[in-house]
């Protein structure tokens, strides 16, 4: 067992700072009335350096989601939204949000009121009617940035029509903001926001050592940034502080669990309200999550980036992120996390509020274990509705898939 | 045997059709959703076939799909990996909800027929760059298929197939019109039944019988006028037992946005013109499914509309269970001031 100093050590000081730049972002979007600035709402994997071109403010509901389960409101604003009519069946984190929208409720008593909505379906179809239910609700523009699947390709016709979009998006920007779009600052933007996924991959790459100076929730919860404030030097400038943190950290010996003897991978969202939970139980038997394709999708684009036209690239990068590919794109990612970080066996989070990202998990199980040789494991939730969760159930499962892996390894 | 007949049976025994065509040589590709440019396959001599999905035990599909997915995604990888789908020779994946999309790579990844293609349509329908990608898709879908049976389609071929098609979804939609009036003895099962047997027959023949069909009605039905009006709202439906319980009610379903049902056969494609071209304009202003992006209000204001056209005192939503789409739509239409009584089921 740990000691209290030791624990204090094993705190981030880059938490605070986070804790601050979160704290003032949601004070800026919450007063933007008053500072007459615009707040767009945004869905999680679309194109925002563009509205930060335009000084408007990005608000993610599902960022806010995160922030709902994480408080443990998930559960109390799903069965709003169920006695609304919507079913259970429905994504947690949208079921949560039109309740908090409805209600002006939840966490930081609600987000604030959406002057337009950018509804990027890259990573799901779900998005696509919930945005449209906002838009009705709110009566404020929607703009839908169509992302075509790519199962096995991306072919020169999709190439086409998404960038034609990102035009058509511009558009619309200078249509509700009523000013032209700045394309020297849209440069500037762009390597910022190049720079920041930059920087975001080698944080995550630290886990790489062994032992791995930070885990998967500790990743889960600095990627508020990356995901929001992508872009801005906000972003380039923390996580610079963190990749130092996290070196010195390495440099001095200071690890994400005392005693690492196995190491895994998440798969899927996390399960937000039951983050402290997984964590200590994963401890207990010497393991860390060291890496997880949760937040490496928000730096696994860069490939298709050019860094000196940032903003045709988009089309490319943003269609052909992590959940916008067939699984088995998806399966090459995984198995070079398994061998960047070293893991022994991979903990996937069948997640019933996303399914494009949890059908596909039992194929994908069963390519690791032939490619890879590495045991799987499957859990389930809602991640934002813990009504879902089965605490007991879970841990048994755990503790039987460690079984696995300390038979195996030794 | 009359045609309505020869609906039914095919309609309820699939299988037994499309093994009977492949007996006689046919080429087979099946099929999920009314937005395959099924026009296109039939004028490349394939059959289309649609896929709804095996109604028994699901079990041999647990291995690769979670117990929260939905039937007809559950039913039909069970049809494929059990051999039941042995007279395919390829399946075509229109981009329809995270749930087929998952599908289309599970079964490319385990199963082994001839042919195999994604026909990834956008999901917004409000622009021309849509409308010019999804032209691109269906050319690019032409060029897939002539390249996957090592064949040509002359532009001849699709216009005649449109012409197939238009006469297909006008004989269809007469039909829903005499059924509206009250003046056809064809109960709501029989439409369903015959629309779904629709995209099991050979289209060909499936246009002659329609109009013969059609021809044949005289004499409205036993139904008295007494029945409540409803229109069923939904994806796909394929249960006969659920037109018995509403009649059983006292109800019948005088309209329908189904994907078996009006959404396959409103809106006919011009015979003038690029073939390529015309087929996008169709599919490009169809009434919309959920699955897609119209306006923020069109397929609310669609289903007031039908409401309003057909008489309609209620709806009822069918809802496939774990189907995300409608989940978020039925709330939508009961928020509507001018909304109908609201049932889901």
């Amino acid at each position: 067992m740990s000691t209290p100093e030791k624990d204090k050590t094993r705190k981030f000081r880059a938490a605070k700072r986070m804790r601050e730049i979160m704290t003032e972002y949601y004070i800026d979007a919450k007063s933007a009335v008053q500072t007459g600035r615009k707040v767009a709402w945004i869905t999680s994997g679309g194109p925002v350096e563009p509205l930060i071109v335009m000084d408007v403010i990005p608000v993610y509901p599902e960022n806010y989601g995160a922030m709902i389960g994480a408080s443990h409101m998930g559960g109390d604003l799903c069965s709003k939204a169920e006695a609304l009519g919507y079913s259970t069946d429905l994504c947690s984190y949208a079921r949560a949000d039109i309740a908090c929208a409805i209600e002006n409720g939840g966490p930081i008593g609600g987000l604030p009121r959406p002057d337009m909505l950018i509804c990027c379906n890259n990573i799901c179809g779900t998005v696509l009617k919930w945005y449209e239910i906002h838009a009705r609700y709110f009566n404020v523009p929607l703009f839908i940035f169509d992302t075509p699947f790519c199962h096995t390709e991306f072919p020169e016709i999709a190439r086409r029509y998404v960038r034609s979009q990102l035009d058509e998006y511009v558009s619309f920007l200078e249509g509700v903001c009523g000013r032209p779009f700045d394309l020297e600052k849209s440069r500037e933007v762009g390597a910022l926001s190049l720079q920041g996924q930059r920087l975001w991959q080698a944080v995550l790459d630290t886990a790489a050592h062994r032992p791995a100076p930070m885990t998967a929730f500790d990743a889960f919860f600095f990627l508020a940034l990356i995901v929001t404030l992508r872009g801005t030097k906000t972003v380039v400038d923390f996580y610079q502080e963190l990749l130092a943190e996290m070196n010195e950290r390495i440099d001095r010996g200071i690890w994400a669990i005392p005693n690492e003897r196995y190491r895994l991978l998440w798969d899927n969202l996390p399960v937000w309200y039951r983050l402290k939970w997984l964590s200590e139980t994963f401890e207990a038997h010497d393991a860390c999550l060291v890496a997880d394709t949760y937040t490496t999708a928000w730096c696994g684009s860069m490939k298709y980036i050019d860094e000196n036209n940032f903003f045709d690239s988009m089309a490319e990068a943003y269609t052909r992120i992590y959940l916008n590919i067939g699984i088995d794109e998806m399966v090459k990612t995984i198995y070079t996390m398994i061998d960047k970080y070293e893991v022994d066996g991979m903990v996937m989070h069948s997640n019933r509020s996303c399914k494009p990202y949890s059908f596909g998990q039992y194929d994908i199980q069963k390519m690791i274990q032939e490619h890879k040789g590495i045991p799987c494991m499957v859990i389930e939730s809602h991640m934002t509705d813990e009504r879902s969760f089965s605490e007991s159930q879970t841990a048994t499962r755990i503790d039987a898939f460690m079984e696995m892996i300390k038979q195996k390894k030794g | 045997m009359g045609p309505l007949n020869i609906f039914h049976q095919n309609a309820d025994n699939p299988h037994g059709y499309a093994r009977g065509l492949k007996a006689r040589g046919k080429t087979i590709l099946g099929y999920f959703c009314s937005y395959t440019p099924e026009e296109l396959i039939n004028a490349a001599g394939i059959h289309p076939l649609r896929l709804f999905g095996a109604k028994d035990d699901t079990g041999i599909a647990d291995a690769h799909l979670q117990a929260y997915c939905c039937s007809l995604v559950r039913g039909a990888l069970t049809d494929v990996l059990s051999g039941r789908l042995d007279y395919l020779d390829g399946a075509v994946f229109p981009h329809t909800c995270d749930s087929i999309q998952r599908l289309s790579d599970i079964w490319r990844l385990n199963t082994n027929l001839k042919f195999f293609a994604d026909v990834v349509l956008p999901v917004k329908l409000t622009t021309e760059s849509s409308r010019r990608y999804l032209e691109e898709v269906l050319r690019k879908f032409r060029s897939d298929l002539e390249k996957g049976f090592s064949i040509t389609i002359p532009d001849e071929r699709i216009r005649a197939s449109i012409k197939t098609y238009n006469a297909i979804r006008t004989s269809l939609k007469a039909l829903y019109r005499m059924h509206a009036k009250k003046t056809s003895p064809l109960t709501a099962g029989d439409l369903n039944a015959i629309v779904r047997g629709s995209m099991i027959i050979d289209r060909t023949e499936a246009a002659s019988m329609l109009a013969d069909l059609a021809a044949q009605i005289q004499a409205p039905g036993k139904a008295d006028g007494s029945e409540k009006r409803v229109m069923l709202v939904g994806s796909v439906c394929e249960h006969p037992d659920i037109y018995r319980l509403i009649e059983q009610a006292g109800a019948d379903v005088v309209w329908d946005d189904l994907c078996t049902g009006s959404r396959y056969f409103e809106g006919l494609i011009s015979e003038e013109g690029d073939p390529i071209s015309a087929l996008a304009r169709r599919y490009h202003e169809r009434i919309i499914c959920p699955a897609k992006h119209s306006s923020v209000t069109g397929r609310g204001e669609n289903l007031v509309t039908l409401s309003q056209e057909h008489g309609v005192q209620g709806v009822i939503f069918l809802q496939l269970k774990f189907c995300e789409r409608p989940a978020s739509r039925a709330c939508s239409w009961r928020s509507r001031p001018s909304c109908l009584p609201k049932v889901s089921s």
